[in-house]
């Protein structure tokens, strides 16, 4: 998530001083995104230069900020873009996984469970985050969600994995391991 | 009496000679009082012999089950019976509520079973589904309610009558993940209050409401447990 477009979404109701803008942002995202005061400032001072903010003249002693016409038109055009949807070129986790196969004296089958075991973890975090916060407070579930779901497709891999391993004839176990060049559609 | 149920080296075999298959193997698991557990594994893992043996639905072939302090085994059938009543509420992925009950009749079913005149399990049924937030819908047949409302009728047939020991098998069935979010809070609320909960599912989304998560494998539990990690690791971009 931008700190650009997240700032000019809560400017989109009106305007705010930063460090209102601070809080609120900490507490849309389940207080997860930890930003510091100066983040906030520097961001307000390139949207200003960019003509997406202007400074607001109510403010009196605070300095509000104010969305521009230009800068509400980023903003839609910012929620309606997908974000790039293709994986990262070298998935830490597939590659450990792939490693593992091939060194002596490890079990892969742990490996791959120290993974599911720490996934899992993981998700249990959010969800506590989840069960314990108002459940009228729909963009935490939101953000929690979609942690949860990303978490989830990699234990679904993890599993997938699993069974494959324990399927394989142990004659193929180091081909599977081998110059992943030749497994362009594991590897990427 | 903390602990609600014990399994010490619980084995299930199904079959025999060449045609025998080894369900479960050398299970060892305690769930104490105010706990939900979860136990994971893909299909044909043994995860629902697990509950029904839990449940004291099925015998194990060897080793012992322990509920609410009182083994399993040399208790009378009569005796298993009235602990299943009383004890021990099942949750089940299709719900098997009855359809020709009304939400308040399926509820005060086990009550009537174990004797209560029916006024008054009828009272009792009707604030267990007040509980779960279903007072207006008891006088409703299971056709009319929707998925969601069903098993929490399920849900409150499990409980009624104060029993302690609540076992789930893939409570969250074919409802979508908002909904099973909504029955996975319910069960938490119900450990929370002074429950033993055992979960069992393929889906990590209900499972991570656990206070723990097993992973059975072949029959075997392995010795990995996950217990939710720090909020303050969740801030590392690549915590996996």
């Amino acid at each position: 998530m931008s700190v650009r477009h997240a700032l000019l979404a809560l400017l989109s109701q009106g305007p705010a001083y930063a460090t209102r803008l601070r809080l609120d942002l900490q507490q849309r995202t389940g207080e997860l995104w930890e930003l510091n005061i100066g983040q906030v400032y520097t961001t307000l001072q390139r949207l200003e230069r960019d003509g997406l903010v202007r400074e607001d003249e109510q403010g009196g002693d605070a300095r509000y900020f104010a969305l521009t016409a230009t800068g509400r038109d980023e903003l839609d055009r910012w929620l309606r873009t997908p974000p790039p949807l293709d994986t990262p070129p070298r998935d830490e986790l597939v590659i450990k996984v792939l490693v593992a196969v091939d060194v002596p004296g490890v079990d892969v089958a742990d490996v791959v469970l120290a993974h599911r075991q720490q996934v899992v973890e993981a998700m249990q975090a959010f969800t506590r985050i989840k069960a314990s916060a108002d459940s009228e407070d729909v963009a935490l579930a939101i953000m929690v969600d979609a942690e949860l779901f990303r978490l989830e497709g990699i234990l679904r891999w993890l599993a997938a994995a699993e069974v494959r391993l324990q399927a394989r004839p142990p004659a193929l176990a180091p081909a599977i391991a081998g110059d992943s060049a030749h497994h362009p559609e594991v590897v990427r | 009496m903390n602990a609600m149920l014990e399994l010490h080296g619980v084995t299930k075999v199904y079959g025999e000679g060449a045609a025998q298959v080894t369900a479960l193997q050398d299970i060892d698991l305690t769930v104490r009082v105010g706990e939900l557990v979860a136990v994971m594994g893909p299909s044909g893992s043994g995860k629902s012999t697990l509950l029904t043996i839990a449940g004291s639905l099925e015998e194990p072939t060897s080793g012992s089950v322990v509920v609410a302090g009182r083994a399993l085994a040399g208790m009378a059938y009569d005796q298993q019976a009235r602990l299943r009543r009383t004890a021990i509420g099942y949750v089940f992925q299709d719900f098997n509520l009855l359809p020709g009950l009304t939400a308040v009749e399926n509820v005060a079913i086990p009550l009537e079973l174990d004797g209560m005149p029916a006024r008054r399990a009828y009272a009792v049924a009707q604030e267990a589904l007040a509980g779960l937030g279903l007072a207006e819908r008891g006088q409703h047949f299971p056709d009319d309610l929707s998925g969601g409302e069903r098993q929490r009728v399920a849900i409150a047939r499990a409980v009624v009558g104060d029993r302690r020991l609540v076992l789930a098998d893939e409570p969250s069935g074919a409802l979508d993940s908002v909904n099973g979010e909504s029955i996975m809070r319910l069960l938490a609320g119900i450990a929370a209050q002074g429950a033993a909960v055992v979960l069992v599912t393929h889906d990590a989304k209900l499972a991570a409401w656990a206070d723990r998560v097993l992973f059975l494998h072949d029959g075997r539990l392995s010795n990995r447990v996950a217990t939710p990690a720090g909020v303050e690791t969740l801030l590392e971009p690549d915590a996996p």
